[in-house]
């Protein structure tokens, strides 16, 4: 990106900057390169942050693989592949809503901005039920972890005859742990979108400025992908 | 200004997406035993490639910014392993708690 403008800005130079471009950018395709890096460095922090919780399951899982196995089926796999599905869904609609900004077509950017917003409320909606039934039956984490007799009578016969492995609570709590940080994700996401949709309903967004709903984007795609490897290391294996 | 990505793609890569999520259930119907996690694991990474090189579109973009994100995960991925490691190692020399809880 070659910035246009130059050393020195003469007053018709400034006149004819755009005005959502801070003072400090060449141009808006500088800006719009600094805020990508940006939120990539943000991302990366994110990456990590997660990590950090993967290895408690990965260490835990290491020692304990007994735990892991009995503790998943406790798990509605339907649920949460039901949950998968609507993720990759708002990941389309935000990736199709940095496509509606860039080429000007507000019409579009609403509702893809709206689309996003809604899948991500279906995904907390399910999340919601998935908690309260188990805390309904007594599945919390940690020592809280008290399983009602309905919930035990609903698992495979096969686990139903072997003596459950001590300290199911500590798979709970990874669960909840981990479900729930990736909760809080999705909320602040879905705050994000709605003040994305507060702006693009304004009129702000169009060819020559579209950063925030390209950089709100990319956070919900790592939200996307963080649920991605949740998924299968929660509820499948 | 960059391009924008074609519908096209993103459209595909949404339904690779949703075809390799069967996929990850299939798999996992599978008796690997341990090797059920690496699989998954595998196939999840799969999918996070596709969603960073597409949907956030770093196929398009320079070298420079993937490097971010490769770095961080092959931090974590460190990380985890390294860890993991340790703790599997030094299993023999811990004294196992006794069996009542509090």
């Amino acid at each position: 990106m070659t910035p246009e403008g130059g050393g020195g800005a003469t007053p018709d130079e400034l006149a004819v900057r755009p005005p959502r471009l801070a003072a400090h950018f060449a141009s808006m395709g500088v800006q719009l390169d600094a805020s990508r890096l940006g939120i990539w460095l943000f991302l990366a922090s994110e990456v990590l942050f997660f990590g950090g919780l993967l290895c408690a399951y990965a260490v835990y899982r290491a020692n304990h693989p007994d735990l892991f196995r009995y503790g998943h089926f406790f798990l509605d796999w339907r649920l949460g592949a039901l949950n998968t599905a609507v993720l990759i869904g708002s990941s389309l609609s935000a990736a199709w809503s940095v496509r509606c900004a860039q080429l000007g077509r507000r019409g579009g950017l609403v509702v893809t901005l709206l689309v996003t917003l809604a899948l991500a409320s279906v995904f907390m909606a399910v999340k919601y039920a998935e908690y309260s039934h188990k805390l309904h039956h007594g599945v919390s984490w940690g020592a809280a972890y008290h399983p009602s007799t309905e919930i035990l009578a609903a698992l495979p016969a096969a686990l139903r005859w072997a003596p459950p492995p001590p300290y199911v609570g500590t798979f709970f709590s990874l669960y909840f742990l981990l479900t729930g940080l990736h909760g809080i994700h999705v909320i602040v996401g879905m705050g994000l979108y709605g003040w994305l949709l507060r702006r693009a309903v304004r009129g702000d967004f169009g060819p020559g400025y579209y950063v925030p709903v390209d950089v709100v984007a990319l956070y919900w795609h790592l939200v996307d992908i963080i649920w991605m490897f949740l998924f299968p290391l929660l509820y499948l294996v | 200004m960059p391009h924008p990505v074609r519908a096209s793609v993103l459209v595909r890569t949404a339904a690779t997406l949703l075809a390799l999520t069967a996929l990850t259930v299939a798999a996992s119907r599978l008796d690997l035993g341990r090797f059920s996690v690496l699989l998954a694991l595998a196939i999840a990474a799969l999918k996070a490639s596709i969603v960073a090189l597409f949907f956030m579109h770093l196929r398009y973009e320079g070298r420079f910014r993937a490097v971010v994100l490769v770095v961080a995960v092959a931090f974590a991925a460190l990380f985890a392993g390294v860890v993991v490691f340790d703790t599997t190692q030094y299993q023999p020399g811990i004294v196992k708690p006794r069996d009542t809880l509090p």
